[in-house]
């Protein structure tokens, strides 16, 4: 069958070409049996067999396209018999005609055979006929199934990437607002220093923005741009903030999703800051184990008056839900607490 | 002299209001404060005439730190986010200022202070009364309380009821209990309806800690709390009990 169902890679020269070379194939098959079963003249068996499948053939496409502008469904169905019906009748008629009238119209054995053959040929043009409807049917059914899922999943595609960019650049606008409040009382005192907060800000923020998901950075750059947040959160709060990174040369060339650290970074720093009285250190530490970079970012905060939940505030679940959208997996971030040290894990799988 | 104090967990933002007040030579800054237990300190200390207050702040937040002044100074928030904006006008608020806000902005709040200074000097009792009342309900998970110089933060989940006193509330919790100048009314609206229950025109108690409903004489009711403690429901209270519990 050379309307294949697999027909997902096939180009319509492809189509034509197997089209045409069945009917070939078939035209040969005829005139071999006419000419071995009834002792026609070559002429005449090769005269029948191409006319009869060039018939066969036209009706055949003209079905095929004559379907494409009807939506398949259940209801087709009576159509295309009436109409396979149809087109097999006149074509036999044609054939008949052709054959009899206007080509060989002295040949009585051959006529003989003619009227002989009539209902059964009439027969086996509606089958081909039927079946070419039939395949072409399904054809384009599955076809409009095929656009219809990729139609779907495109849009689940835009959704989840819209979903990532939206969960990405969740800036906090608490943090904005606040440095710029920095940037304007550093503007009247210290004009130098101003300027310079205006510069870690742009940079900040310019490296959150075109960022795609889907392109991992390595922990270098991310940490690059880490720094750019904690260098701004010093201005603000220099006199209780203290960090610590601690990395490796191996886990500096891991790969990660852009933005994921910051966020968790501040979720930390705003945790032990607003739970705690006093300086306070941030340490943030970077592994790898297994194949896969472990960040650990750990804060100080309160046990006797916060509940852990309170930390896991916007920062985490953001985070959360992004992990699950990239790696389909919700068990990557994970938070608990060693005395009054409340720790955030984050593993990252590297590609193998 | 007009005393001024600054409450603001971060130095730049309290430098930008000390630049702003050069402008104002009639007031003196008393004090910086870096979260809301220096403030009720220096409050009470100082006795100032205006505080410039941020909300977001270490342990507790400008609103809690308010709540444990007896009589508050007039104050004016300064703060980075417009989420608490109708919060702070409902607690009579003299001025919000965003940050970063700007001198004309700044002036503005200082000229509508200076403005109702003058008119209300005699009326000054009457605004700290209503502060209270006029406050929107919210959903706290804490109650802030002062035990004398310290500060306590009890979370709500560890509490087992409130009984009213006179002018205070008494909030028990398993193993102390703590005094508090507010009224039942106020802890009723602000507390999570469905975990606090006023059972009583003198008690709420927290459902969690509910063992038992045991009646007492002919349609009175005794409430049993896990500690033991039994506290008597109203016939409205029971009701409004029955009505919780879903019975």
């Amino acid at each position: 069958m050379l309307l294949t169902l697999s027909f997902q890679n096939i180009s319509t020269r492809k189509i034509i070409i197997g089209y045409a070379t069945w009917w070939l194939v078939l035209v040969l098959v005829e005139t071999y049996a006419i000419i071995s079963t009834f002792n026609f003249s070559v002429t005449i068996a090769l005269a029948d067999a191409v006319n009869m499948n060039l018939l066969i053939a036209t009706a055949g496409y003209i079905t095929f396209t004559s379907l494409r502008y009807y939506q398949p469904n259940p209801k087709n169905a009576l159509y295309l018999m009436v109409w396979s019906i149809a087109l097999a009748f006149l074509c036999t008629v044609a054939h008949n005609y052709l054959m009899r009238w206007k080509l060989f119209p002295q040949e009585d054995q051959y006529h003989a055979y003619l009227s002989a053959s009539q209902f059964i040929r009439g027969l086996l043009v509606w089958f081909m006929i039927a079946l070419i409807g039939v395949i072409s049917w399904i054809w384009f059914y599955l076809q409009d199934q095929r656009a219809g899922e990729k139609r779907e999943h495109d849009t689940a595609k835009l959704a989840r990437e819209a979903e990532l960019a939206s969960l990405r650049q969740q800036l906090q606008p608490h943090f904005l607002f606040n440095s710029l409040n920095s940037i304007s009382a550093l503007a009247g005192s210290k004009p130098e220093e101003a300027r310079k907060m205006i510069q870690q800000l742009s940079d900040f923020l310019r490296g959150t923005i075109k960022k795609d998901d889907l392109q991992l950075v390595s922990l270098q750059e991310e940490l690059k741009h880490l720094q750019l947040y904690l260098d701004i959160e010093k201005v603000r709060f220099g006199h209780r903030l203290k960090t610590e990174v601690e990395q490796t040369e191996q886990a500096h060339l891991m790969m990660l999703p852009p933005l994921l650290l910051q966020p968790l970074v501040e979720n930390a720093i705003k945790f032990g800051l607003y739970d705690t009285i006093g300086e306070i250190t941030i340490r943030i530490v970077t592994l790898v184990r297994d194949n896969q970079l472990i960040i650990r970012i750990e804060n100080p905060f309160d046990p006797n008056t916060s509940q852990p939940k309170q930390g896991t505030g916007f920062g985490l679940n953001s985070v959360q839900r992004r992990l699950y959208l990239l790696y389909a997996r919700n068990d990557l971030l994970t938070t608990h607490q060693i005395e009054n040290i409340f720790i955030t894990e984050v593993k990252i799988p590297q590609p193998a | 002299m007009i005393k001024a104090i600054l409450i603001d967990d971060e130095p730049l933002a309290r430098s930008i209001v000390t630049e702003y007040l050069q402008a104002f030579p009639e007031i003196s800054i008393a004090q910086e404060c870096n979260d809301g237990f220096e403030g009720v300190k220096a409050i009470a200390l100082h006795k100032p005439d205006l505080i410039f207050l941020d909300i977001q702040m270490p342990k507790i937040n400008g609103f809690e730190m308010l709540e444990l002044i007896e009589q508050p100074p007039a104050v004016i928030f300064t703060t980075a986010f417009d989420e608490y904006a109708i919060k702070a006008f409902e607690s009579r608020a003299i001025d919000y200022l965003l940050k970063p806000f700007s001198k004309e902005r700044f002036d503005k709040a200082m000229q509508k202070w200076l403005q109702q200074r003058n008119q209300t000097e005699t009326k000054a009792n009457t605004q700290t009364l209503l502060t209270e009342e006029v406050r929107q309900p919210e959903e706290r998970n804490r109650i802030v309380v002062r035990e004398g110089s310290n500060i306590r933060i009890i979370p709500v989940h560890e509490i087992q009821y409130i009984e009213a006193y006179d002018d205070y509330v008494k909030i028990f919790t398993q193993k102390e209990m703590f005094l508090k100048k507010k009224t039942m009314s106020f802890y009723e609206r602000s507390l999570d309806a469905n975990q606090f229950v006023r059972v009583h025109r003198s008690y709420i108690i927290h459902l969690q800690q509910l063992t038992k409903i045991e009646p007492l004489e002919k349609e009175t009711y005794l409430a049993l709390l896990k500690s033991g403690v039994k506290v008597p429901l109203s016939k409205s209270g029971y009701a409004k009990l029955k009505l919780v519990l879903g019975l």
